[in-house]
């Protein structure tokens, strides 16, 4: 006791509090598909990885640019004279012809509507680098920023950990479609005033994570008239931006302020490259204010986070040939429809319906009628039985925040065909065969009786297991070459 | 409306130290298009190699990973943002960390966390190891970026330990007891000892008697040690590099206490002169710790693209020997040219065995013994010289006079130029004396058309931001 006392107190209360948010059942499920994730044909029984975001369905679009184009990688014959200066290249402003092909992108992603100042993008290590380093500008320890929820589970370790602000979750009903109103913002705005927290601003993901959805123009201009009149910040997180599939058309909060009379000094947008275009692991994170002084803030400490000029080099050759971007963003477009098509039809066979989506790498499953009872705590139950029964990693709704248990986002983007069929066949048999009990009591019996196969004991509260977003999958190539 | 770290100016960054970047950004040095330029000798970059590494890449051509043994790793590179690193790459860069400390101790993957460069890694680990309004002892002169680094968004005080010339600005326990003390009369609570070994600005390697005195001061105080070693691979000439992971196993500490609180940061920036890759590395023995850097690093990964690469190329262990071998040789030759050149003008340095820099000695030039002097005298050579060097005062330290000087940024050529500017301005001042205006002292052509070419090129907004 003496010695663990005396060792909390020699490391700071950051590193040894669990404010980083990786103790959250979230990411048991990640877990349980690290100890046994599927394979087509080396692990069939294995779990399905259906609690991680990605886009895996553009590579070969990108592959076949890259292979185009050697030059605009400094590890090629044709590229390899750049190496010098791309690699001495640390300039925190990053590189302009990066900073302009991105401009051009965010522009063309926003429907072409809206210009962006290349001279405002400001890199950060990733949209997870991007968000902290906006929060480190607008507030001070202490201080809290209003987020709609549900919302993505890493808000809580991104904006709060390091930055020592609070989270003012907004409520969301589905009986409305999980619609911001001005009535949840008020009074989320008011409960926190009356605990003395000071509000600091709002912060929200438009598309929406986990829900899908795109923000409408009536929404957005009452979130700018809102922040306006009480002179806080709004902060548009629009990372999923380029995976709108059908209409509505993403609305960026750029195009909204253009008609707007609003004070342009409370507006910031914080973009990435990770889930448009499917690179996470290139970090390749933006912000973007309107207001100066925070670009110059968010500037200086983008050098805890930097862009790989490697990485800029070759993204500023990407995204400015401009015939491929215009085909990558159709086609990836049509794929995700097309898969958010199969599932959901797939789904809805079995009688289970979602919250209608045009957007994002996933879809909010309403899994409602499932529920043992109504509340968390049967969420929880029944998300467990899913893990370890129909072997889907699927992410419950209370790791969102979302008020109303039975709700899970499930997500289909980043796993093959094949794989699709495979998961799409789980689900519909664990539905049925709970549907064919016959009494409620079995079936609630059938999942306590289950041995389950996974622990839940806080023993693992500092285990060194990884449970990071994304890990190498035992079958990765890349493990492989380096036995 | 902002925050107050958005408001104030803890970032460090008006200080002389970026000024005078600013300043040369304006009006750069160019052997062909601007001869008469401002040399950039204020960035301790290591440029002398890069023939090494494109001779391997044009070798590699698939460094990419688009067909490493007939399957392509590309979709799996894009879509990797695991915390924990690339395995090969950690492989590799723990292997390379004890190849530069010849092999005297070993590393392990899992006790390396990686960052964006060593300003991130920096910064990580103080988020972990203090509360804002601790302290860390640094003892001067420092990298002037740790103001930032370390401080602005940690909340985090440094407080200085104060070296002197006297000794060639070595660590004393005596100066630690005394910066120890002053923390405490200021109430702060001290939580570690941080330095950079070899040295920057100094150029020097940290004896065994100074680590020595560093973890014992360390162990009686109950803190922690953070040795910043990103110019390891820079060292050149004798006595060699000691780490302080060596010198605390040669004490035999490796299970008590202290073995805990002794942390490395390392980075490829100055060793492989690859900055803008942005890979730098915690590297330590505190489970606690690189639980929560690891975490941590989450806000600046390393690319998965640099990453693959950068594993393959330190694979090749002929290329890391060849490279090792040949850099050091490239440095100690630049060194030693920067040296005589400076002895020619009268100037002295303080004798370096590693870096990329000279700790030099321009107390003689100064018109008082003050740090008014010294801004004056760095102004001098700035705007008419032509030289953007770094002031002593921009890395705290505490005697006017001496300036740092990067050698191994820039051509052989550029560095015969800057050294002949510095022996024409060392003649003037001895001509004129010191503190005079040197505009009347100039003779030839040459520098008439030099400082007339500056004085227009100066804008009032330039003299502005002088100013400040």
């Amino acid at each position: 006791m003496e010695r663990t006392r005396k060792k909390g107190q020699l490391l700071s209360r950051m590193a040894t509090n669990d404010r980083h948010g990786e103790n959250s059942p979230y990411f048991d499920g990640w877990k349980a598909y690290d100890e046994n994730p599927f394979h087509p044909s080396q692990n069939p029984d294995g779990v399905i990885q259906m609690g991680l975001a990605e886009n895996q369905l553009c590579f070969d679009l990108i592959k076949k640019w890259i292979l185009e184009n050697p030059d605009a990688s400094i590890c090629t014959a044709e590229g390899v004279d750049k190496l010098k200066n791309i690699a001495i290249y640390q300039d925190y402003h990053g590189l302009k012809e990066f900073r302009e092909a991105v401009a051009k992108f965010m522009e063309r992603v926003g429907g072409n509507r809206v210009t962006f100042d290349p001279n405002r993008i400001v890199m950060g290590g990733g949209a997870t680098g991007a968000n902290e380093t906006v929060m480190f500008c607008l507030a001070d320890p202490g201080d809290a920023f209003l987020v709609p929820a549900p919302y993505y589970p890493a808000f809580a370790r991104d904006l709060r950990w390091r930055t020592g602000l609070e989270i003012v979750p907004v409520d969301c009903k589905s009986s409305n479609n999980f619609r911001i109103t001005r009535a949840a913002l008020e009074e989320a705005y008011e409960k926190a005033q009356s605990s003395n927290i000071n509000v600091k601003g709002v912060i929200l993901a438009n598309p929406s994570n986990p829900l899908g959805t795109v923000l409408d123009r009536e929404t957005m201009r009452s979130l700018v008239s809102f922040v306006n009149e009480k002179g806080i910040h709004l902060v548009c997180d629009e990372i999923y931006a380029a995976t709108v599939f059908s209409s509505p058309r993403f609305i960026s909060i750029a195009e909204i302020i253009q008609d707007m009379d609003c004070n342009r000094d409370l507006i910031h947008i914080v973009y990435s490259l990770s889930k448009d275009m499917g690179f996470p692991g290139f970090r390749v994170g933006i912000v973007y204010s309107f207001n100066d002084v925070v670009v110059n803030c968010a500037r200086k400490m983008s050098s805890f986070g930097l862009v790989s000029s490697q990485t800029q080099y070759l993204l500023a050759s990407m995204l400015s040939d401009e015939e491929f971007v215009g085909n990558f963003l159709r086609e990836s477009s049509k794929r995700l429809a097309r898969r958010h098509s199969v599932f959901t039809k797939g789904i809805e066979q079995v009688g289970i319906s979602c919250l209608k989506s045009n957007a994002g790498l996933f879809f909010w499953m309403n899994m409602r009628p499932l529920l043992k009872e109504q509340t968390a705590q049967g969420e929880l139950e029944l998300w467990r039985a899913i893990i370890s029964e129909v072997k889907l990693n699927v992410s419950p709704g209370s790791s969102f925040q979302c008020s109303e248990p039975g709700w899970f986002r499930v997500c289909f983007a980043n796993m093959d065909d094949e794989t699709v069929e495979v998961a799409l066949e789980r689900i519909r048999a664990f539905v049925l065969q709970g549907k064919e009990e016959d009494a409620p009591d079995q079936k609630s019996q059938r999942w306590h009786k289950k041995s389950l196969r996974l622990s839940f004991s806080s023993s693992r509260l500092y285990d060194e297991s990884p449970m990071s977003p994304r890990m190498l999958s035992p079958h990765s190539p890349l493990v492989r070459a380096r036995t | 409306m902002l925050s107050t770290k958005a408001s104030c100016s803890s970032h460090g960054q008006d200080s002389s130290y970026f000024l005078g970047w600013q300043v040369y950004e304006k009006n750069p040095f160019d052997e062909v298009v601007n001869p008469t330029g401002i040399i950039q000798m204020g960035l301790a970059e290591n440029q002398l190699s890069f023939d090494l590494v494109e001779s391997w890449l044009r070798k590699n051509p698939d460094a990419m990973g688009l067909k490493k043994d007939g399957e392509s790793v590309f979709r799996e590179l894009a879509l990797f943002q695991d915390y924990h690193g690339l395995p090969a790459f950690k492989n590799e860069l723990v292997e390379y960390m004890a190849k530069i400390r010849g092999n005297k101790v070993k590393f392990e993957p899992k006790n390396l966390v990686l960052a964006a460069g060593a300003t991130s890694a920096n910064e990580t680990l103080i988020f972990c190891l203090a509360n804002p309004g601790d302290a860390l002892l640094l003892p001067t002169p420092y990298y002037p970026a740790f103001d930032r680094d370390l401080k602005w968004r940690t909340g985090v005080e440094i407080v200085p330990v104060h070296c002197s010339s006297s000794n060639g600005f070595r660590v004393t326990r005596l100066a630690l007891e005394e910066a120890y003390q002053r923390a405490q009369k200021l109430n702060l609570k001290v939580k570690g000892v941080l330095i950079t070994n070899p040295s920057n600005p100094l150029g020097t390697t940290m004896t065994r008697d100074e680590l020595n005195q560093l973890i014992t001061f360390a162990i009686a105080k109950n803190i922690h040690v953070i040795s910043d070693e990103v110019f390891s691979g820079t060292v050149f000439d004798f006595p060699g590099f000691i780490s302080i992971i060596e010198a605390a196993r040669d004490r035999n500490l490796e299970s008590t206490d202290v073995w805990s609180r002794i942390h490395i940061v390392y980075s490829l920036s100055k060793d492989l002169g690859l900055p803008g890759f942005r890979v730098g590395m915690i590297y330590s023995k505190n489970e606690t710790v690189i639980s929560a850097a690891t975490k941590m690093s989450s806000f600046g990964l390393v690319s998965s693209q640099t990453q693959y690469l950068l594993s393959n190329m330190l694979a090749n262990k002929k290329f890391t020997s060849k490279y090792m071998k040949e850099n050091q040789k490239r440095l100690k030759k630049r060194k030693e040219m920067l040296v005589s050149g400076l002895k020619k003008a009268g100037i002295e340095c303080l004798k370096g065995n590693a870096g990329l820099f000279c700790w030099v000695d321009m107390r003689h030039l100064l018109s008082s013994n003050t740090f008014e002097a010294e801004t004056e005298l760095w102004k001098k050579i700035l705007y008419e010289v032509g030289l953007n060097i770094s002031p002593g005062a921009s890395c705290h330290c505490t005697e006017p006079g001496w300036f740092r000087v990067c050698f191994a940024n820039m051509s052989h050529e550029t560095l015969q130029v800057a050294m002949q500017r510095i022996k024409d301005f060392a003649e003037r001042s001895s001509c004129s004396g010191i503190g005079k205006s040197y505009q009347q002292n100039m003779s030839s052509f040459r520098r008439k058309l030099l400082t007339s070419n500056w004085v227009r090129k100066l804008s009032s907004s330039d003299r502005d931001e002088q100013e400040r």
